[in-house]
Formats: structure tokens, C-alpha cells, sequence
């Protein structure tokens, strides 16, 4: 039996559509909870961010119970940056307690492109080892080689960077990635079709569920931005060009143009298992990006993990 | 070697400024090496003292200078031992063990650190010096081709390189290499990829748990084969 109504789905053969939420940086949630209301039910799961670009925020496992409460499916981003394997751990054990059993398993940004450029970066575990240390705990022990009073099971996924200029390295990461344990990974925001064309020749030989990453750009400049300063990101120069070339303000119709079109393709051509569309601040225009893209369906709420 | 940066003047007066007979004490040994605190950097640090306290017209320390081979051994403090009563502090221009040994083998007497001691590292060119050693007490590098992901990559991750990384450099630092693309490069060339292919699992942190003491194996007594 499956241990989450995504992992089901991601058996399931379906073409595959997760978003994100950023929380928010204060106590104020309201927001996040209409992006959540907004979204839960278009989507077949909405990650929440942990400390995206190691900026402070209201937590992932937080906005999780938030998502789950308001009837959607989670996806709890776990990064390594600010916890070592105890607190990693205990939050595990939460989010399962809690309903929360899908888990991308990520080594975190560093802490110095982010605002609090002083703290301590941890770094206890890699992704890798993340991963696999979830599947200890599924065999019923902590990483220490504890028994627990109680098997969490998770489903676990992980991300992949099919755009780095230097693929060979990322590659060996990705076959560690699902050795591990990934049964899906989420790429990096990708901008070119060649690129994934390319991985995808590589992933199909791996038993797991490939989801292409989707960046919606709002004008050239954030486009900019984001090549210089946000890790892995790549954003060909043709692309920058074409949101230039729009009058001021229509910059996000045109991203979301560019990212309809970009899905479009991909489910046409069957190219990977989904997309994860990642909105940055923007989440409102998700639905108008699902609908441009002719992905709008009514989603499954049944299901049952076991417990 | 170890390497260290000399604290700026603000600093070291501010540090200096309750005490009369100020003794600046260079170091022979790594200090010299990264022009941090050797004889000559000790000498320039007394000029620049006096020259600061004669402009402002306040103060009134008393310098003088010496320079140890090593201050990291009490064998190379005993000549400090008919000086040190004439002074009512010592300037330690040696790293932080330099520091501590002074402290120790002095007692009685304020030992002010001049220096911030900042790594294990070697030069990469005149007047550069970047990390090499991270001193973690498990040593990998037969693992990752001579290159250590623990001190040069900014995450000390152990299962290749994060997304971050860019023309071969870190996310975190674009004028540095990214040491997994490193390790990759010095793998394939010496046909050991497989090595970059295995799974590391997490690093065991006792092997670093503070305070540290190493107790020699070698064989000590004369005449046994101790080299």
C-alpha cells in the first residue's frame, strides 16, 4: 500500500503537477493560506519551502500541517543547512505523526546567499544521506542504530540539476540520489528542452519519476537576478531577450506564456512523469498557468497511506 | 601551516590600552610563513604602535619586542623567563595555540591575542593562502583524489557537488573552486571515478569532539625502534 496519496499517484502513470508555497518571513500566515486554499485541489501536491535561498522563515514542516489541514497534499521540503540528524529526525517523526509523509530530501542552500549570513552552517547530512537515513528509520531504527517505538514511512524524493554546465558530476549525485531511495526528483528550474530532452535519455533507465522543474519568470530582470544569484539557476540569454522585448508590465503574462508553453511540450511529448511549477512569490497565477497549459482536471482526493 | 591574519590597530590598542610594559612576542614559526606575526610583522606592529600613541598624545605604554622560535612549546618560552617580570602584558603575535601556551606557561601574567588565527592552509601564491585542512580527524583524501570536500567545499558535503555550483566554481564564494568538481577532475584523470560513485555515509563527529588529545603510538622507549 502506498505510504501517501502522491505516491500513489506518482504509480499511478498520470502526468503529475506539484507547485509550491513559500512561507511567509513573520507570523503573519494569511497569505500562505489562501496560496494553500487557492491550490490544493489543482495540483496533485503543494511543496512548502524550507528557508528557500537560506532566508528565515515561518518552517516547512509548519506550512505542511497548514497544506494538510486544509485538506491538500503536502510535500515537505527538508533541507540539511539548519539541522543536524537529532533534529532532522524528530521533525520526521513529527510530519509523520502528523499526516505528512512525502519528503523532498534536499542538502540546502548555503547560508551565505541568504539573510542571516552569520549563522552556523550545519550540513550534518548531504541529501544522500538524508535519504538513506529515512529508509533506516522505515526499517524501524534511528541513524544511531536505536530501535524506534513506531515505523514512520515516508515517500521520498530528492532534486536533480539536468542544467549544470558540467553535467558528468551531477549525474554521479543522481544515481547516488536513487540508490538511495528517491523514488521521485524534482529538477532544478529548467529553461531548455534540449537539456531535459538529454537527461531524460539518461533518467528512463532508473526506476523513478522524473518532474520537470518550472520557474515562472516575471520580466529580464528577475531573470537576471536569479542567474547571478540564485544556485543552479540558468536562464538562456534568448529567453531574458523575449521578456525584454514586452512592454513594461506585461512581463508576467509573458512568463506565464513561456511557462505554459514549456509544459505544453512536455506533456506532449511525453518528455518526464510531471512538472513542479514553481511560482516564486507569485503562487496566485499558478491556476492561470494550469489552464494556459490545458492542465486544468479535477483532482483525486481519495486514497489511503498506511499507517 | 597554520595561518592567521594580524588584528587591525583599533583593536590592538583597545586591547593594550590597561597595560603600562606592553611586550610585543612574534612567533618563528607558522606566523613568520603567512606574514602575520613573525620578526619582521612584529617589528612593524611596535613601530606602528609608537607612532600611534606619540600622535594621539595619549598613553603611556612602553614597548619592546622579541620574537620565539615557536611559542606553541614551553622549551621555546624559557627565554621569556627573566623578561617577563618587566612586563605587564604580552602581545602574542602567534596563532591561537601560541596564545594558550603563553597562558599557561605564564600564569601570572595577561597574554593579549594579535592575531585572529584563521585555518590550516598553504600559500597559493605570494601574499594568498587558502584552506587546505579542516582537521577533522578522519582523513578521506585517499577517497577524493588528494582534494578535501570537508575544508574546501563550503557545505563539507561527502556525495558530490550541490546544483550550486557554476563554471567550476562555489555558490557561496564565486572566486573559489568548487572542490567536488575538482575531485572529479583529479578522479577522472587518474581513471578512479568509482571512488566518487560510492556512497560516503555521514561523517562521525566523535572523531572531532572537543577537547581533542592524540596520545602517540610510537614506541618511546631508546632503543625500540622509534625512529
Amino acid at each position: 500500500m502506498a505510504n501517501s496519496l502522491f505516491e500513489e499517484k506518482l504509480n499511478s502513470g498520470e502526468f503529475l503537477v506539484t507547485t509550491e508555497v513559500g512561507p511567509p518571513k513573520g507570523a503573519d500566515i494569511d497569505e500562505m493560506v489562501h496560496h494553500v486554499d487557492l491550490l490544493k485541489d489543482r495540483v496533485d501536491a503543494i511543496n512548502v519551502t524550507d528557508g528557500q535561498s537560506s532566508v528565515m522563515r515561518f518552517p516547512s514542516l509548519g506550512g505542511c500541517l497548514l497544506v494538510k489541514e486544509r485538506g491538500g497534499e503536502p510535500i515537505f521540503q527538508m533541507t540539511c543547512r539548519d539541522r543536524n540528524r537529532i533534529a532532522l529526525q524528530a521533525d520526521l517523526l513529527m510530519a509523520y505523526s502528523r499526516g505528512i509523509t512525502n519528503v523532498l530530501c534536499l542538502t540546502g542552500d548555503s547560508v551565505d546567499v541568504g539573510d542571516t549570513k552569520e549563522a552556523k552552517p550545519v550540513f550534518d547530512l548531504d541529501s544522500v544521506q538524508l535519504l538513506k537515513m529515512i529508509k533506516t528509520m522505515e526499517s524501524g531504527m534511528d541513524i544511531a542504530g536505536n530501535e524506534l517505538k513506531g515505523t514512520p514511512k515516508f515517500c521520498i524524493g530528492a532534486s536533480v540539476h539536468p542544467e549544470a554546465d558540467f553535467i558528468e558530476p551531477q549525474l554521479i549525485k543522481f544515481d547516488k540520489k536513487v540508490a538511495a531511495g528517491a523514488q521521485f526528483l524534482q529538477t532544478q528550474g529548467i529553461f531548455n528542452l534540449a537539456s531535459l530532452r538529454r537527461f531524460m535519455q539518461y533518467a528512463s533507465q532508473f526506476d523513478v519519476r522524473i518532474l520537470a522543474g518550472i520557474i515562472v519568470l516575471s520580466s529580464a530582470g528577475m531573470a537576471r537576478y536569479m542567474n547571478k544569484n540564485v544556485p543552479g539557476i540558468m536562464v538562456p540569454q534568448s529567453m531574458i531577450d523575449e521578456l525584454a522585448g514586452v512592454e513594461k508590465g506585461k512581463g508576467l503574462q509573458k512568463g506565464i506564456e513561456i511557462a505554459a508553453e514549456f509544459i505544453r511540450t512536455i506533456k506532449e511529448e511525453n518528455l518526464c512523469h510531471g512538472v513542479h511549477i514553481m511560482a516564486v512569490g507569485n503562487e496566485n497565477i499558478v491556476p492561470e498557468i494550469l489552464e494556459a497549459a490545458q492542465l486544468v482536471k479535477v483532482r483525486r482526493r481519495t486514497g489511503k497511506r498506511s499507517v | 601551516m597554520i595561518v592567521a591574519e594580524q588584528k587591525n590597530l583599533e583593536e590592538i590598542m583597545r586591547m593594550i590600552a590597561p597595560y603600562e610594559r606592553v611586550m610585543i612576542l612574534g612567533c618563528g614559526t607558522c606566523m613568520t610563513v603567512c606574514n602575520a606575526g613573525g620578526e619582521r610583522e612584529t617589528s612593524f606592529l611596535h613601530g606602528a604602535l609608537r607612532l600611534a600613541q606619540s600622535k594621539s598624545g595619549e598613553g603611556t605604554h612602553s614597548f619592546s619586542e622579541y620574537t620565539v622560535k615557536r611559542q606553541c612549546d614551553y622549551e621555546f618560552l624559557e627565554v621569556l623567563d627573566d623578561k617577563i617580570d618587566d612586563v605587564d602584558t604580552i602581545l602574542s603575535l602567534g596563532c591561537g595555540i601560541g596564545v594558550q601556551a603563553i597562558a599557561e606557561r605564564f600564569p601570572d601574567t595577561p597574554v593579549l591575542p594579535g592575531v585572529n588565527t584563521a585555518f590550516m592552509g598553504m600559500a597559493k601564491e605570494w601574499g594568498i593562502w587558502d584552506e587546505r585542512c579542516a582537521a577533522c580527524g578522519e582523513c578521506r583524501l585517499e577517497e577524493t583524489g588528494g582534494i578535501c570536500p570537508i575544508t574546501r567545499c563550503t557545505k563539507g558535503i561527502l556525495n558530490g557537488p550541490c546544483a550550486g555550483t557554476k563554471n567550476g566554481k562555489c555558490e557561496a564564494n564565486t572566486d573559489m573552486d568548487c572542490a567536488w568538481i575538482l575531485i572529479y577532475n583529479r578522479l577522472e584523470r587518474l581513471q578512479q571515478l568509482e571512488k566518487m560513485r560510492r556512497y560516503y555515509p555521514p561523517r562521525n563527529f566523535l572523531a572531532v569532539a572537543r577537547p581533542k588529545r592524540v596520545i602517540t603510538k610510537a614506541n618511546t622507549e631508546a632503543g625500540e625502534n622509534n625512529g
